[in-house]
């Protein structure tokens, strides 16, 4: 019992600054989360469209970003070059996957995009090959050094290129918000997901509003490709992290867009401290592949709508 | 019956435009079944014009086919004096044909203002990107369309709630903020899907009154379908009645209301 209530709290204030490591660390991943999940609440508030296929998307736009890149293509040239792409993706995933089959039950929509995702691995294996490509991060600018704080005389490190990606995060989440919430396009895209008969009748159309979602989704997937292979590398594995955003999306319910940051951020930090203070010294580390879901099912137990998720208000 | 193509005064004595829309010999089916057969009828600019019938009789399909949700086999809808292609519903309230919903089709997650705001997304043109900034063409819009819209709320008396979730309302108000979605897109045709469903008396009169006030004050032209036949009766310049996808009555209440077919249609006719 003193192991799991007293020491780690103990451990946390006899060493401030390698909690707060702890927990810078936690909030950049979760930052990462937070990006992932928000490209699957856009896609489903428009469309009712669980998107399986945000982390594909995610390495995709980075494989072809690089890819770009390694053509001898100037580096945000590539970034451009690389929105271009994620157009057409959009616009060719409404043309060929979605128009056929609107109006068909949300699950057959869901299987598409699962759909969509392992054409996705196969068609980027055959462009980019399998192998390991490094982030073009000094390319594009990111400051790559590190900044040493010495908060209460112990040691804190900030890699620049997260602070950056912090930062581009905050102002994607900031843009999107205002966006959706002061603009006639993005009282579409919200109205549409609310009512699409109802959306059809003020002169909404369906397909141009899918081909938008998909594209925001497409850019909110390089910025995350980009922080995340900063950090690791781009490979396929990456896709993976893509699963962490089920928790998230558990946690800050699918409609939400606060919920998806406020759920990324948190499940980011308690996941990393969780580790650090109870898993390695307990459990022998490696918790963070499983702590989310259990986070996650938790809350469910208690809110089946999520922290954030609309409430289900039903009139019998 | 005389000509009305330029217009006619009613009995009342308010002047009735000239055809705002016309529809020729529509039938509409749906496999097997003919849901519209053979229908024309035409709704002058400014009048109220009533489809009444028993159930099933195909009313809510012929606004359906006016709105662009169906699109009928054969025949033509002609709008402002020219034939109207097959359009999809969204072309159609571009044009400025505005409805509502038998059932409430409302974004339930979104404020009473919002929803409103929604019906003037037609009236709004800055691009995208503009609006992704929220910037100069985008902004003074916004601020332009956000007035017309405090307009229709204020008329249609919903201030109150205009901050509120629509999912919380009673289904009275429910069916009055669908109507403001509606007129905030100045809509040249506006169509109603029985207004009046589901409501209880006062919510009836006071939907009557918003229905009269609206054409009254902006001029707006009504197609309206609904049950309630002393509602359509006081509310209405003329009727049609339907009956088994076919007209069989035309013209204004009290010709209606006299007619040996739409008598036995609503009444049923004993059998020998």
């Amino acid at each position: 019992m003193k192991d799991i209530f007293i020491t780690p709290f103990v451990d946390m204030f006899a060493a401030p600054d390698f909690l707060l490591q702890v927990l810078w660390e936690g909030l950049v991943s979760g930052i990462l989360y937070a990006l992932i999940a928000l490209g699957f609440v856009l896609i489903f508030r428009s469309s009712r469209i669980f998107n399986f296929a945000q982390g594909i998307m995610v390495v995709f736009a980075a494989l072809t970003l690089v890819g770009f890149h390694a053509m001898g293509v100037p580096a945000w040239i590539s970034v451009a070059l690389t929105l271009g792409v994620m157009l057409a993706l959009a616009v060719s995933i409404e043309r060929i996957v979605l128009r056929p089959l609107v109006g068909q039950p949300d699950i057959i929509l869901f299987m598409a995009t699962i759909g969509i995702t392992l054409f996705l691995i196969g068609f980027g294996e055959i462009i980019f090959g399998g192998e390991n490509k490094v982030m073009i991060t000094e390319e594009l600018g990111i400051p790559t050094d590190s900044w040493v704080l010495e908060p209460w005389g112990g040691l804190l490190i900030l890699e620049q290129k997260d602070v950056t990606a912090v930062i581009a995060a905050a102002m994607l989440v900031v843009g999107l918000l205002a966006f959706l919430n002061y603009t006639r396009m993005g009282r579409a895209i919200r109205a549409l997901g609310d009512d699409s008969q109802a959306a059809l009748s003020v002169g909404i159309s369906l397909q141009t509003i899918w081909v938008l979602v998909w594209f925001i989704a497409g850019i909110i997937a390089l910025v995350t490709g980009i922080a995340w292979g900063a950090r690791a590398g781009v490979s396929f594995a990456l896709e993976v992290i893509a699963y962490k955003a089920l928790p998230v999306l558990m946690l800050g319910g699918l409609e939400s867009i606060t919920g998806a940051i406020i759920g990324g951020l948190m499940i980011g930090m308690l996941e990393k401290l969780f580790e650090i203070y109870w898993g390695q010294p307990l459990l022998g580390g490696n918790t963070e592949t499983w702590f989310a879901f259990v986070l996650a099912l938790i809350v469910l137990l208690f809110r089946p709508q999520g922290l954030f998720g609309e409430k289900i208000i039903e009139r019998v | 019956m005389k000509d009305m193509t330029e217009g006619y005064v009613t009995a009342d004595g308010r002047q009735i435009g000239g055809v705002l829309m016309e529809m020729k010999d529509i039938t509409l089916r749906f496999g097997g079944v003919t849901a519209i057969k053979d229908i024309s009828f035409d709704i002058h600019e400014g009048e109220i014009r009533a489809i009444i019938g028993p159930n099933g009789a195909g009313k809510s399909s012929m606004l359906n086919v006016i709105s662009g949700f169906y699109t009928p086999q054969e025949g033509q809808v002609w709008y402002k004096g020219a034939p109207r292609p097959a359009m999809k519903p969204y072309e159609v309230a571009r044009m400025g044909v505005a409805r509502t919903f038998q059932n409430i089709a409302l974004f339930e997650g979104m404020t009473v203002l919002d929803n409103v705001m929604t019906g003037r997304l037609n009236h709004m043109k800055a691009g995208i990107l503009a609006q992704a900034v929220w910037w100069g063409k985008a902004r003074d819009e916004e601020i332009e369309n956000r007035e017309h819209v405090e307009r229709v709320i204020d008329f249609l008396e919903i201030q109150s709630i205009r901050k509120t979730p629509v999912g919380r309302l009673p289904y009275g108000l429910k069916k009055r903020v669908e109507l403001a979605r509606a007129l905030a897109a100045e809509p040249s045709l506006l169509l109603l899907d029985e207004p009046m469903a589901g409501m209880n008396v006062e919510e009836k009169e006071d939907m009557s009154r918003f229905i009269l006030d609206v054409n009254d004050e902006f001029g707006t032209t009504i197609a309206l379908i609904e049950h309630d036949m002393g509602v359509v009766m006081d509310l209405s310049d003329r009727v049609v009645v339907m009956d088994y996808g076919k007209k069989i009555g035309d013209g204004t209440p009290d010709d209606v209301r006299n007619d040996q077919t739409v008598i036995d249609a609503y009444l049923g006719v004993p059998q020998e």
